[in-house]
């Protein structure tokens, strides 16, 4: 499974890349900087998307208490949170040249940052947590609380005045250019693919991990050498 | 023992918990002293003039009442669980919530309410308004319980962990965030005149709804901690 | 356009590349991470599994 994810996201990168340097035109308003969109949307969507997936498995961990379901929580927290620096090292490239400054204290921004904390804080409790069964069940607890900041990310350009730019894509659909919209969503796509690759093959460590002193680890080949 | 009501557990609980900080009365005094010299430091740090002392003082003070709240929060659990009495809070017939409510409550009356009290003295030095003063008051009067409670959670989700409060406070600066917000802005709003009521009804939603979920989530917490 | 303006990017070459650049060195670093950890983990489990044998 893991070696189809793992083309397929590569195939979705060197496309949407293509696309996102190549095809798409230059910005009226923003000249090439916007170009900083096609990674940065991607990875912001993401951070906020993986950070859900993450409490739902951790939630399912907690309720129904199966190991797998923490685990993969637990394989998909250093991505949502490697995702959270690189949408807000992203943002404030874009923001530099756009709006002047490094960085704002607005709603977006600052409810980002704390999705940053977030996922650090359930990495840390996790880890300072000896016993498994209580550190999935408490980094669960914290990671389900701590869902709340997700809708606030995303309706913050809404309900707040913020400098940050509000939703260009609606439901009812949007104003971009077609190569725009293709771009981003080829990179989205990779973004996704990439992540669900990656923690795949985190979790895989995991379990062996957690489940070293099973019968089947020690018949693995891997190992019996 | 017979059926307690609500109140009446409510307010065993709360006098206990009174009791056993008094005896201890240096813990409270200690967070009360740091949260004046935090205070105080700054404008040591960044020079007495006095037009930017009075703009940063809504905000130097907040951040030295949450960083007081967290340093506090240690003890809120530890003590009952060091001599087992939290075990036995767990098998007792009524609510484990209103336990929690109980314990939150008498740790916020000695160590949140100092602070609220202290914090006209701590305006003065930044020269702020009576006026600015005032809600302040009211500002810390709604925020510092919603952080004791928030901060609750996190006291018993690391409960006997080795992190020590760094720990703590990782977990539970980022969920304080929006309480610092709206209580910061409440007192600049009074400052530069414009509409305080938004901010400090903000704050007392923030209050309503850890006063809802908390309790029970901290004693979801502290089951998870103790099994 | 020409290479060199591509890679100028109109003046904004900095924060284009800077952020591109960084994402890429973020993917490869936690790939050669997730590698990593694969690898002690096997070692470890090779050790106890042959100290076990004996």
């Amino acid at each position: 499974m893991v070696p189809w994810f793992a083309w397929s996201a590569a195939i979705m990168f060197v496309t949407g890349l293509y696309i996102s340097f190549f095809v798409a035109p230059t910005d009226v308003q923003q000249s090439e900087a916007y170009r900083i969109m096609f990674i940065h949307v991607p990875v912001s969507i993401l951070s906020m998307f993986i950070y859900l997936v993450m409490a739902g498995y951790a939630a399912l961990g907690l309720i129904f208490n199966t190991r797998l379901s923490s685990m993969m929580a637990s394989a998909l927290a250093p991505t949502g949170a490697l995702l959270a620096f690189l949408s807000l090292w992203t943002g404030a490239l874009w923001g530099k040249p756009m709006w002047g400054a490094w960085w704002v204290w607005d709603a977006r921004l600052t409810s980002e940052l704390i999705l940053l904390f977030l996922y650090l804080g359930f990495i840390a409790l996790h880890a300072s947590i000896d016993d498994p069964r209580r550190a999935d069940r408490a980094s669960a607890l914290l990671a389900i609380l701590g869902s709340v900041n997700v809708p606030i990310i995303y309706f913050s350009v809404q309900w707040w005045n913020t400098l940050h730019q509000g939703a260009s894509v609606k439901l009812t659909g949007t104003s971009m250019h077609i190569a725009m919209q293709q771009g981003m969503y080829t990179m989205m796509l990779a973004v996704w693919l990439y992540a669900i690759t990656i923690s795949l093959l985190r979790v895989r460590s995991i379990i062996l991990e957690r489940e070293s002193k099973a019968q089947w680890v020690s018949e693995l080949k891997e190992i019996k050498g | 023992m017979n059926k307690l009501s609500l109140i009446g557990l409510l307010s065993i609980m709360i006098r206990r918990d009174l009791v056993l900080a008094m005896r201890r009365r240096a813990d409270v005094v200690t967070t009360l002293i740091f949260f004046v010299i935090v205070v105080s430091l700054f404008p040591l740090g960044v020079g007495p003039e006095v037009d930017m002392l009075r703009k940063m003082a809504p905000g130097v003070i907040w951040v030295a009442a949450l960083l007081a709240s967290m340093l506090s929060l240690g003890r809120l659990f530890s003590a009952d669980h060091l001599d087992g009495t939290l075990e036995q809070m767990l098998l007792v017939p009524q609510s484990l919530s209103v336990l929690v409510l109980a314990k939150i409550l008498a740790h916020w009356m000695v160590s949140g309410l100092p602070l609220v009290i202290m914090a006209p003295v701590l305006g003065l030095q930044f020269d702020m308004t009576a006026q600015a003063i005032g809600v302040l008051i009211i500002a810390l009067l709604l925020g510092t319980p919603t952080l004791s409670m928030i901060g609750a959670i996190g006291a018993a989700l690391t409960l006997g962990l080795r992190g020590g409060g760094a720990l703590v406070s990782l977990l539970v600066l980022p969920l304080c965030i929006p309480v610092l917000i709206f209580g910061a802005g409440a007192v600049e709003a009074v400052i530069s005149g414009t509409s305080v009521s938004s901010h400090l009804s903000l704050l007392g939603a923030l209050l309503v709804m850890a006063l809802v979920f908390t309790p029970w989530v901290t004693a979801l917490a502290l089951r998870i901690s103790m099994e | 356009m020409s290479w060199g303006e591509f890679f100028a990017m109109n003046g904004y070459a900095w924060y284009v590349w800077g952020s591109f650049g960084m994402a890429l060195l973020i993917f490869i670093v936690e790939i050669v991470m997730v590698r990593h950890r694969r690898t002690l983990i096997l070692q470890q489990l090779r050790l106890t599994s042959d100290t076990e044998d004996l």
